[in-house]
């Protein structure tokens, strides 16, 4: 009996946490969005987190979107082929690409690649009293690194998506046409009839925006509320990882389902 | 407090705490603690490790808020004002903290000059000047092109020190600057509190725990221990209370039994082993 209120009780416990750590989070995104608009006072700042988490990651981007893409050109093509539907290969790689793979791959590969970083390095400079030192310099540290950082995510998870659908299609082509010798003016011409530039193209890079907006702020709030000690910034970016790839899958089958559900 | 200036009393006080409670969760730091800390001078807080000392400088520099009671710093009071004046106020304070916290990814000289790009609107030229005059003042002009993993522990003091001047603050915070420091570096540190505190007239705050350094620049002496002042005034008037106060002897000599650490002591250790029992 008592070990059943006991797990109840714990229940609670984790129920209340979550519930705090969320209303945490967002009151934490209240203070980013009066500042979010004063950080482009210094655009310097914003474009080297672009670069930072933008330019730097676009290795594992490209080589991940690279192989995702002859993986679907080997699939799709062995696929199609029952239905002798192999004109139909390009269409079915870039939809599958633009639609959902890009924008959830590129999302999920860039939170632990840079989201964590990001994590990792406010986490730091709190540990080491960095962000103290700023505050007693009367420079506001959400404004100055904050602000700055979530702009850096925000603007690169969408243009790493883009990239990342690009290489697939290019190696879908590869795999297609040059290897197993799908006829190239099919592969273009259905990507380009059958792909809504509104429906198909706008939709996938609405939800890299969303998965970059959930990632940047995930990543700054974990790393800006991490415990100081060694063991916090550890948790920290686990938690960043861990929340914003399930917030990515999450909100993906949510955004799917209003935009493509019907 | 310091005779020459005790006409103007309110003006006199650089720092002033009234009756300040503050509690970290459970745990209670301070207690009705009320201080001042003249201007001017080289003022030391003194006291065992944990009783709030850092605390009492986040207290100052308005990063906390007590429960109750009022922290004014030159007139004006932290915990009440708002953003805008609290980052003004903060405008005038450097304040050296524990382990430097420089900047990782920036220089030396560019840790120094940060302060000096986000306040003023000087050019680069005259931001290169300062710069060197602030690390020559700490004897770092050698070390400016070198990042702070590049130092030793006693120059990323100073480096941070020359960062912490570097707006020609009227208030300087020291938070133990003497920890982890060699016998000649803390030597170092000591004068150049002593120095730069006569030479700019500024108003010095010193949190530390290591008595006889501390003591041998202080003009004014406090010392706290269990969440209340122990012990106040010159480094002379301090040693002499500490007739009529055990806690201030037992700290002041080093004495491992005493009142400061009678918590320790309540429990006997055979009831921890759970022996209670049998004695």
């Amino acid at each position: 009996m008592t070990a059943l209120l006991d797990a109840i009780s714990r229940l609670g416990r984790l129920a209340i946490d979550a519930v705090a750590h969320a209303g945490s989070m967002a009151l934490f995104a209240l203070r980013l969005a009066v500042v979010l608009f004063p950080t482009w006072s210094r655009p310097r700042d914003v474009a080297q987190q672009v670069y930072a988490a933008g330019v730097l990651s676009l290795v594992i981007i490209l080589v991940a979107g690279g192989f995702v893409g002859l993986v679907l050109g080997l699939q799709g093509y062995n696929i199609l082929n029952k239905f002798n539907a192999t004109e139909s290969l390009g269409v079915m790689v870039a939809l599958s690409l633009v639609r959902e793979l890009g924008p959830v791959v590129a999302a999920l590969l860039f939170a632990g690649r840079a989201g964590s970083a990001i994590t990792a390095e406010i986490a730091l400079m709190k540990t080491t009293e960095q962000l103290a030192a700023l505050e007693m310099m009367a420079v506001d540290p959400m404004r100055r690194v904050i602000g700055p950082r979530f702009w850096g995510a925000l603007i690169s998870v969408p243009l790493l998506a883009a990239m990342f659908s690009m290489v697939g299609i290019i190696g879908g082509y590869l795999i297609g046409v040059v290897v197993l010798g799908v006829d190239q003016a099919s592969f273009w011409g259905q990507i380009r009839e059958q792909m809504d530039p509104w429906d198909d193209v706008a939709e996938g890079a609405l939800k890299s925006l969303a998965f970059g907006a959930v990632i940047a702020l995930i990543s700054v709030y974990e790393g800006y509320r991490a415990e100081p000690t060694a063991s916090g910034m550890a948790r920290a970016t686990t938690q960043t990882v861990v929340l914003s790839s399930l917030a990515v899958l999450g909100l993906d089958f949510v955004m799917t389902a209003f935009m493509f559900g019907a | 407090m310091t005779p020459e200036r005790s006409t103007r009393a309110d003006s006199a006080a650089m720092i002033e705490l009234e009756g300040v409670t503050f509690a970290r969760g459970a745990q209670t730091i301070f207690s009705d603690v009320s201080m001042s800390i003249p201007r001017g001078q080289v003022t030391v807080v003194l006291g065992p490790s944990g009783t709030g000392k850092t605390t009492l400088l986040r207290l100052v520099g308005g990063q906390e808020r007590p429960a109750r009671g009022r922290v004014l710093v030159d007139g004006v009071e932290v915990n009440r004002v708002r953003r805008k004046s609290l980052y003004a106020l903060r405008r005038r304070m450097g304040v050296l903290f524990q382990n430097g916290a420089l900047f990782t990814d920036l220089t030396v000289g560019e840790n120094v000059a940060f302060p000096l790009r986000a306040h003023s609107q000087l050019d680069e030229e005259l931001i290169r000047r300062i710069v060197l005059f602030k690390l020559e003042a700490v004897g770092l002009r050698a070390a400016r092109d070198k990042y702070p993993a590049e130092l030793s522990g006693g120059m990323a003091r100073r480096a941070a020190l020359a960062r912490a001047m570097a707006l020609d603050p009227a208030l300087m915070l020291y938070d133990e600057p003497f920890a982890g420091q060699d016998p000649i570096s803390m030597g170092v540190l000591l004068r150049l509190i002593r120095r730069l505190n006569d030479a700019l007239a500024l108003t010095s705050v010193v949190v530390t725990h290591d008595v006889k350094e501390a003591m041998s620049i202080a003009d004014k002496v406090i010392v706290l221990a269990g969440g209340r002042v122990i012990g106040s005034g010159t480094p002379d008037e301090v040693l002499a209370q500490r007739e009529a106060e055990p806690a201030l002897a037992q700290f002041l000599d080093g004495n491992a039994e005493g009142p400061l650490n009678a918590d320790d002591q309540q429990a006997p250790l055979a009831e921890d082993l759970g022996l209670g029992g049998r004695s």
